[in-house]
């Protein structure tokens, strides 16, 4: 593998963590939670793609045509029931409420799945590539989810700046209290965004069990990845959010080639903390809140 | 029956008690303005009316139905507006956003909008953060406007403006009450308060302590119970 | 704080204000009892006593840390299991290097305030929920350089050898009264914190940050003490349970399940109170003693309960007794007492 190589591969492997990301920066967007639970919640698509294709046959493609409207109205009961009580509570209270929801259900993953690695398997996409160079091929699988992920954050990008219900969101982030006034349900408005944000989350989660084994341990680390590609991207941004992923992807795929595979997870967060350091505001540094 | 109905209304701010036992009526088509000095709780007031502030006691009827307890959100269903003090735009959202974002169906359109506040005209697709005073208050109505409101409550919409500004904007609420839309407007300026209301009424300390058409009341008269002269000490 | 004004016909003192009520002056005292009477346990009950009498020092202390940069310095960190961690191997270097085994504890937890430091200049530019998550990826980032070290064990970790010179029962003994004197000076450390001018501007940071920072009050400089007190607090729990355990694996030690009990226990106890994460670990340590058997059920349980409190009793058990009865151990409050006999009225939190 070559440096070149490995930046393709970086680049690829970033379309996926913007995936995993673009829930958790709706979710910031709109309702200023960072929602702790958010890779928890990932992989409890990815069992629930399992349970399907296990049970029922069905490829995980296919099982998704399930479990992504469940997960959204999953998404949607969760704010209603969950997060918009904890938003009443004060600042600290959706980040402790988000974080035993996170033990919850890791733990329930674990007692019911046992801490076996599973994998999902994307059929013939798993091993089709498309040889480029003599050192350099792209494999089929990466190029699809890079592909679905570009898709989903141009159209969420679509949707937020011109359809009426991105509209409202963006009014109701900026001021809740009077998009009441002007007639907008904003616990609706929070519910959809908090829809989107699980669909989008078990989408990834799915496509992460198809690239790799799991477990049901990895939900924080998905969630780790998830926040720093919006950090290093810069929040408010969904562009962020996908140069973000790439960026995140490159620095583990580049820091595996230059240092070894074990520390491809460790410049990841090194290229994290840089950010922070050094131009905290992220890449694409988004519109302050207010003026 | 009047379009609305205020009952005995008790409005309560953590410890402060803001609006006591206020009784007011509004016929339909009518235009009242509510004055009072700072901290009279006409704002409160206004809020409650519009779903942002719960009462602690009495209740609110709009054309006949028990509105209350009913959300906020779901009274500009029903046709009431407020543009609060303060104006409270969506800051990063640009002009037409802010008025398309209000929008229900009736008379009040991005373009008839736009055309009732001229100076917004080249400044559709700038962001709310970006205008001056005058354009943000006229961005303010505009947007309480496209939900076609049937009553609409005006809060304050001169504060902070300068005289022209305030001007068009009252010439535009000429447009506005020409279109049957009934009006309850704050004003701390007497003067453009008693020029466009037919009725005028005056709080202090959160009670309502004069009422009466614009014709049968003297500046004077109402001067006195806005400051609270006509008053025997306890 | 200002004189009340008299009203017409009453007495012409001057009302006084009272940092101490009876009853915190009791429990005071009760307290400095307690310690002697916990100082004497290990002549009285064998080594089974004091290790699990230690797991619970550990726990209080872990609260207590968590409840001050939360709940006072307004700092919500999913991440202080980066100090335990640091905390347990600084123990193993420095024993490494040939100091003995309970001076390494204290000097551990010391060496934890040092690195709490630049990492304060790294991680205050995050707020929120999102300072929250970069402490979780500074522990995430210590556990890898940990797990990446052979010399200090990698991944499958160390044991702590330096201390089986000691007998076992006297080393028990001896990591107890270590344990026990860390808790009392931590605790006491954040008592004086609380009642010092650095609590008021904590509070007043707390309460709005900006406004605060308008008159005077140094927003940054009092973050990072609470920071580095959390910090020292986090980093001698971890260096305590290695001397107690005398077996630690990076994967344990820098686990972020160390977070979840420290939300819990401060949480289920209360929020923002002194006496709330004492009464947070205790419940947490017996659940620990009935169910740790379970598996990860009790986790399970854990944290709906942890989401339960707060939706529906924000301010915790503590807070919640506090709020129906009136009642105040501590004193970290202020008390304004009219003095003919009258009611005092609670000026405090």
């Amino acid at each position: 593998m070559t440096y070149v190589d490995a930046v393709i591969q970086g680049i690829l492997l970033g379309g996926l963590y913007a995936l995993f990301a673009c829930g958790l920066s709706l979710m910031f967007g709109v309702m200023r939670i960072i929602n702790l639970a958010h890779g928890d919640l990932a992989l409890l698509g990815t069992f629930m793609v399992l349970l399907v294709t296990e049970h029922v046959g069905l490829s995980p493609f296919a099982a998704l045509v399930i479990v992504l409207p469940g997960a959204a109205l999953a998404g949607y009961a969760l704010q209603y029931l969950i997060f918009n009580r904890s938003l009443r509570g004060g600042e600290l209270s959706p980040m402790l409420a988000t974080f035993g929801l996170s033990v919850v259900i890791g733990n329930v993953l674990l007692e019911a799945f046992s801490a076996d690695t599973h994998s999902l398997s994307a059929g013939a996409l798993t091993t089709a590539s498309w040889r480029i160079s003599s050192q350099i091929s792209i494999s089929a699988l990466s190029a699809v989810i890079f592909a679905v992920a570009v898709v989903v954050l141009v159209g969420l990008q679509l949707m937020l700046s011109y359809t009426q219900l991105g509209r409202q969101m963006r009014a109701t982030a900026d001021d809740p209290a009077t998009a009441e006034l002007v007639g907008i349900n904003s616990k609706r408005v929070y519910g959809v965004a908090a829809a989107i944000a699980l669909a989008t989350a078990a989408l990834a989660g799915t496509f992460f069990g198809m690239r790799s084994s799991f477990d049901p341990t990895l939900g924080p680390s998905q969630l780790i990845f998830a926040f720093e590609a919006v950090v290093i991207g810069g929040l408010g941004s969904l562009w962020g959010t996908l140069v973000g992923g790439i960026a995140l992807g490159v620095a583990q795929t580049v820091g595996a080639q230059a240092f070894g595979a074990s520390w491809s997870i460790f410049c990841g967060h090194a290229l994290f903390l840089a950010v922070l350091a050094f131009r905290s505001q992220g890449i694409f540094a988004a519109r302050e809140a207010t003026a | 029956m009047s379009l609305l109905d205020v009952r005995e209304l008790d409005v309560r701010h953590g410890l402060l008690h803001a609006v006591r036992g206020v009784s007011v009526a509004v016929e339909g088509g009518g235009t009242v303005a509510l004055v009072g000095a700072n901290g009279a709780g006409k704002s409160t007031l206004l809020r409650t009316i519009a779903g942002g502030h719960r009462p602690s006691h009495g209740s609110i009827f709009f054309d006949g139905v028990d509105v209350t307890r009913v959300p906020a959100h779901k009274r500009v269903g029903l046709g009431i507006g407020l543009v609060p003090e303060g104006r409270h735009l969506f800051l990063s959202l640009t002009v037409e956003e802010n008025l398309r974002v209000a929008a229900r169906p009736g008379y009040w359109t991005v373009e008839r909008v736009l055309d009732a506040f001229p100076l917004l005209a080249d400044r559709r697709r700038s962001r709310a953060v970006n205008l001056s005073g005058g354009e943000r208050q006229a961005t303010a109505i505009g947007r309480t406007l496209m939900a076609n409101p049937r009553l609409l409550l005006l809060d304050e919409v001169s504060l902070g403006l300068a005289p022209v500004a305030v001007d068009d904007v009252y010439r535009s609420l000429q447009t506005v009450i020409e279109q049957g839309t009934t009006v309850l407007l704050v004003e701390q300026d007497l003067g453009r308060a008693m020029g466009i209301a037919q009725r005028v009424i005056c709080m202090l300390e959160g009670r309502l302590v004069l009422e009466g058409t614009a014709d049968e009341l003297t500046r004077e008269r109402v001067t006195e119970a806005y400051f609270g002269l006509g008053r025997v000490v306890a | 704080m200002s004189a009340v004004a008299a009203p017409a016909e009453a007495q012409p003192a001057r009302p006084k204000v009272q940092r101490w009520t009876r009853t915190s002056l009791a429990f005071a005292a009760g307290m400095l009892a307690l310690v002697v009477l916990l100082a004497l346990v290990p002549y009285w009950f064998g080594p089974n006593t004091t290790e699990k009498l230690t797991e619970l020092f550990v726990l209080v202390i872990l609260a207590a840390m968590w409840n001050v940069l939360a709940g006072y310095g307004g700092l919500v960190s999913v991440g202080q299991q980066a100090f335990i961690g640091i905390g347990a191997y600084a123990v193993i270097v420095l024993t490494d290097h040939g100091i003995n085994g309970y001076l390494a504890v204290v000097l551990a937890a010391l060496f934890c305030g040092l690195v709490s430091l630049p990492t304060s200049l790294l991680v205050f530019r995050l707020r929120g929920g999102q300072f929250a998550i970069g402490m979780w990826v500074v522990a995430e980032l210590f556990r890898l350089l940990v797990t990446n070290d052979q010399s200090i064990g990698g991944g499958t970790g160390r044991s702590l050898d330096v201390l089986n010179v000691y007998a076992p029962a006297d080393r028990q003994a001896y990591t107890y009264w270590v344990a026990l004197g860390l808790m009392a000076v931590l605790l006491f450390l954040g008592l004086i914190l609380l009642r010092s001018r650095l609590g008021s501007s904590l509070q007043a940071i707390r309460d709005d940050e900006r406004a605060a920072e308008s008159v005077g009050v140094p927003v940054a400089w009092a973050k990072r003490v609470v920071f580095l007190l959390a910090a020292v607090g986090c980093g001698a729990a971890g260096a305590i349970t290695i001397a107690n355990t005398l077996i630690v694996t990076p994967a344990s030690i820098f686990s972020v399940q160390w977070s979840a009990f420290m939300i819990f226990m401060v949480l289920v106890g209360g929020l923002g109170t002194f006496e709330g994460p004492v009464l947070g670990a205790l419940v947490l340590f017996g659940i620990q003693q009935e169910f740790s058997n379970d598996g990860s059920w009790y986790l399970v349980g854990l944290g709906a309960v942890a989401i339960l409190v707060t939706l529906i009793l924000p301010r915790g058990l503590w807070g919640f007794l506090v709020d129906r009865f009136h009642i105040r151990l501590v004193p970290v409050g202020y008390t304004l007492r009219q003095l003919l006999g009258a009611q005092a009225r609670s000026d405090g939190q």
